[in-house]
């Protein structure tokens, strides 16, 4: 970035009001959300953007060859009928979830400190159901057929409830991403003007609906966002329970479990936790935002995934334990536990449960570097503690004893990588277009809401409480929900005394 | 059909379509047709059973009941009419009277409609006997021939099995043409339907390849379209679900019992080409069935002399193939065990 764009940028930034205390602290948040969009995109900027685009681009070229050769070319067979692209289905969902439900968990609870996640988390669980939900496509044998399930309406099949649940979450997610974006789009149009992009300026203009920052606009914009986080989060369980009933409708024992949407559900939390833990890391590297991302926030994602870590491996374990006892069903969990899938299995145990839960409950490594890496093997092992769900009940023999195979190839392998790849190209350019922090919500909650520090004691209290009971100890007034004029920044105050 | 020659000399002497005098006269009210009753139902129980089908049925029956009643769409009738046969069958033991048309068809507003179709003269069944079977896999081989299947589509598989004692038997697994199909619930597009025979059938043009049907199905009868490279040579007719040939890649295909065979006077390919007879196809509503042998059987009477069983009762689907437990134990003795 140039000096002179910086300098016009704190000068463009200069537009608050309120003591000279703040004002830099607002001028930061500005410059640092705003920056993304404005400036000259870096050489390292423009590298990742080819290099993502390319894999991407080799993913959609892979499922063009396995159009061309048939879902065979995939690996797929008559007992390994579902294996990768279902899994990708379900971990791209998952973790949208966690982004969506961790945002609207914590604005319902008032949780001050959110103010510099929120966005990333919403953008994030955007970006990813929509990957996830197009991966629907791969996994069908006929997917120009798709429209039918519209047309010809089976309302007995779970695969059309998980149609119009996912849809229904698509949409749900898409509003709560534009709700606590209205006012930043005004404060960008502020900022930047009508001439330095008319076309952008007339678009925020619209889609700012008119946003002028009185006090009728908060009430009423605060009211429907705490609504959506209302709506989002029995929402996000639908999706999830309803995801698991497309197995545990069927007979086929290792699915057919009553554990099994609570099961999805608290591994979709799980590993959308980690991913936005992921996020949170490489975006505060990558673009700088290390002043309103810190340790702190960290360290409190960090106790949260802990916590569902906990519960996933508990849930983990009364899935196997049960049937597993009886021994009458039971060949999947042999198969999972020491047999054929035991490597992905123990993989998961090690890197999914207790790496990461050891990473955060040891006081050294409890910090960014080691939390990243904690929530990485988290993402990447809950994706094939999926793939260890989905194959020993599909490749297990009803009749006989004859165990299927699915065997991995670079079509399945491509297409499942283009989407991960997709993920962080997505955000990067989503975040071309639409400011990379809550502009708005991090002046309601002021600077205290990024930079307070707490001891850590405190801090795993209030995760507990969080999590447990969905209370929060952030008193405060729910960081300006309904709050009056001026600057909201007693939210947090009896946050810091301790 | 393509082996019209071969079959059709079969079928004279077999007879298999009967008369339908004799059909009147096999059903009436004392007539106890009742094949051996799959574990845990009563035939006689009244309590509505607690079944994935009602269950889902319930849910999904006011839009869709309302709907299709309040636009009198004719099409509509075909399938109330063909859930209707499978609802009016209680516990796994065939009702041979709603199969008559006459009586079964009054249960519901949706049945009503299906009145505009004529009945079916036929409900199509099968008898597998084990004590015949020896393991060969000419079944599987002639089905394999005649639909052009690639060698890992076993419409019809023979696994080999050991029981209790440490002895191993052949048994042959065909589509169940579940009364009660669980494939057919959960298909997201109506893809499989459940045709007036009681044939479970798959519209190939119609499926999307989402293969929850193929995860839903507890026989394992379900088999995909995986590649694209199946040749198939020029073919005289049209795929039908009936004989879907060519298949569609991409998606599912299974057993047909055969069905336009069945209809021509045929035997199903598989029991045409099992040279022990122990495959019989049936007619549940004639009450007859034939094997290649040229043996005739009077199919609930044979049921219930055999202790025929079906397979995995506990899944609650209704199987129209019946299993005569052995290992093969006929073949060294006179196959003529039909009663």
């Amino acid at each position: 970035m140039k000096e002179t764009e910086v300098n016009e940028l704190a000068f463009l930034a200069k537009t608050g009001n309120g003591a000279s205390g703040k004002q830099s602290w607002a001028e930061d948040v500005r410059i640092a959300a705003v920056k993304p969009m404005v400036e000259r995109t870096t050489v390292r900027w423009r590298l990742a953007v080819t290099v993502l685009t390319l894999v991407v681009l080799a993913g959609i070229g892979a499922w063009m060859y396995q159009l061309a050769h048939g879902l065979g070319s995939a690996g797929y067979n008559d007992q390994a009928f579902w294996a990768v692209y279902i899994v990708d289905v379900i971990a791209f969902i998952g973790v949208s979830y966690g982004g969506a439900v961790i945002s609207a968990i914590l604005r319902l609870t008032g949780q001050s400190w959110r103010a510099p996640l929120t966005r990333l988390a919403e953008g994030t669980a955007l970006v990813t159901v929509i990957i996830g939900a197009l991966f629907i496509f791969p996994h069908l044998g006929r997917p120009e057929r798709f429209w039918e399930i519209l047309v010809y309406v089976n309302t007995s099949s779970p695969l059309f409830w998980d149609f119009m649940a996912i849809g229904t979450y698509i949409l749900a997610t898409l509003v709560f991403f534009y709700l606590p974006l209205i006012p930043d789009l005004a404060i960008v149009n502020g900022m930047l003007g009508r001439s330095r992009h008319p076309v952008r300026y007339k678009i925020f203009k619209a889609l700012s609906l008119g946003w002028l920052g009185n006090e009728r606009q908060r009430r009423v914009l605060h009211g429907a966002m705490s609504l959506v986080a209302l709506i989002i989060i029995p929402l996000a369980v639908s999706v999830h329970s309803v995801l698991s009933w497309a197995f545990a409708t069927t007979s086929r024992p290792g699915w057919a479990e009553t554990i099994f949407p609570p099961y999805f559900v608290i591994a979709a939390l799980y590993s959308g936790t980690a991913l936005v833990i992921v996020v949170a890391s490489a975006f505060r590297k990558g673009y700088h935002l290390e002043r309103f991302i810190t340790k702190r926030h960290f360290v409190r994602l960090g106790y949260v995934m802990a916590a569902l870590g906990l519960v996933y491996a508990y849930l983990t374990l009364a899935d196997l334990l049960s049937e597993g006892y009886t021994g009458i069903t039971s060949g999947w969990i042999s198969q999972t536990v020491s047999g054929r899938y035991a490597i992905p299995f123990w993989f998961y145990v090690l890197a999914g449960e207790v790496l990461p839960i050891a990473i955060v409950a040891i006081k050294r490594t409890r910090n960014i570097a080691g939390l990243t890496v904690a929530s990485i093997g988290v993402v990447i092992s809950l994706w094939i503690k999926r793939l260890v769900i989905v194959l020993p009940a599909a490749t297990q023999p009803l009749i006989g004893s004859h165990w299927g195979t699915y065997h991995f190839t670079w079509v399945s392998i491509t297409i499942t990588l283009a989407g991960v790849a997709a993920i962080p190209l997505g955000l990067m350019l989503l975040f071309r277009f639409v400011p990379l922090l809550s502009i708005d919500e991090m002046e309601e909650v002021g600077e205290l809401g990024s930079t307070e520090q707490v001891s850590e004691h405190t801090v795993a209290a209030q995760e507990l409480l969080l999590v447990g009971a969905g209370a929060s100890s952030d008193v405060g007034n729910g960081n300006g929900h309904g709050s009056t004029n001026g600057h909201r920044i007693h939210a947090t105050q009896s946050e810091v005394k301790q | 059909m393509r082996k019209l020659s071969r079959n059709r000399q079969a079928s004279d002497e077999l007879s298999l379509i009967p008369q339908e005098s004799c059909a009147v006269s096999q059903q009436g009210q004392n007539c106890p047709i009742t094949p051996a009753a799959p574990v845990g139902e009563a035939a006689g129980d009244d309590e509505k059973e607690f079944s994935r089908r009602r269950f889902l049925t319930m849910l999904g029956a006011a839009a869709g009941a309302a709907a299709a009643i309040g636009s009198g769409i004719e099409l509509l009738s075909y399938r109330a009419y063909a859930q209707s046969m499978s609802m009016t069958s209680k516990g796994g033991v065939p009702d041979t009277n709603n199969w008559s048309g006459d009586s079964g068809m009054t249960g519901s507003g949706a049945a009503d409609m299906a009145s505009t179709l004529a009945p079916p003269t036929h409900q199509w069944a099968m008898v597998i006997d084990l004590r015949n079977c020896n393991g060969c896999q000419s079944c599987t081989a002639a089905c394999q021939k005649a639909h052009y299947l690639t060698p890992d589509q076993t419409w019809i598989k023979v696994f080999a099995l050991t029981n209790s004692v440490g002895q191993t038997y052949h048994m042959p697994r065909p589509c169940m043409q579940c009364e009660n199909p669980p494939c057919l619930h959960v298909c997201p597009v109506h893809a499989t339907f459940r045709q007036d025979q009681g044939v479970v059938l798959v519209n190939q043009d119609r499926c999307i390849g989402c293969r929850m049907c193929m995860a839903a199905c507890p026989y394992e009868a379900r088999y995909f379209n995986w590649n694209s490279n199946v040749k198939y040579p020029p073919l005289p007719v049209q795929a039908t679900p009936e004989f879907p040939v060519p298949q569609r890649e991409g998606t599912v295909g299974k057993c047909t019992f055969c069905v336009g065979n069945l209809n021509h006077g045929l035997l199903s390919e598989c029991a045409a080409g099992c040279a022990m007879g122990a495959i019989y196809n049936g007619d549940l509503k004639t009450d007859v069935g034939v094997n290649s042998m040229g043996t005739t059987i009077k199919m609930s009477t044979f049921l219930y002399d055999n202790d025929a069983v079906t397979f995995k009762p506990e899944q609650n689907t209704h199987p129209r193939v019946w299993y005569i437990l052995g290992h093969g134990q006929s073949l060294s003795t006179d196959t003529a065990s039909a009663s």
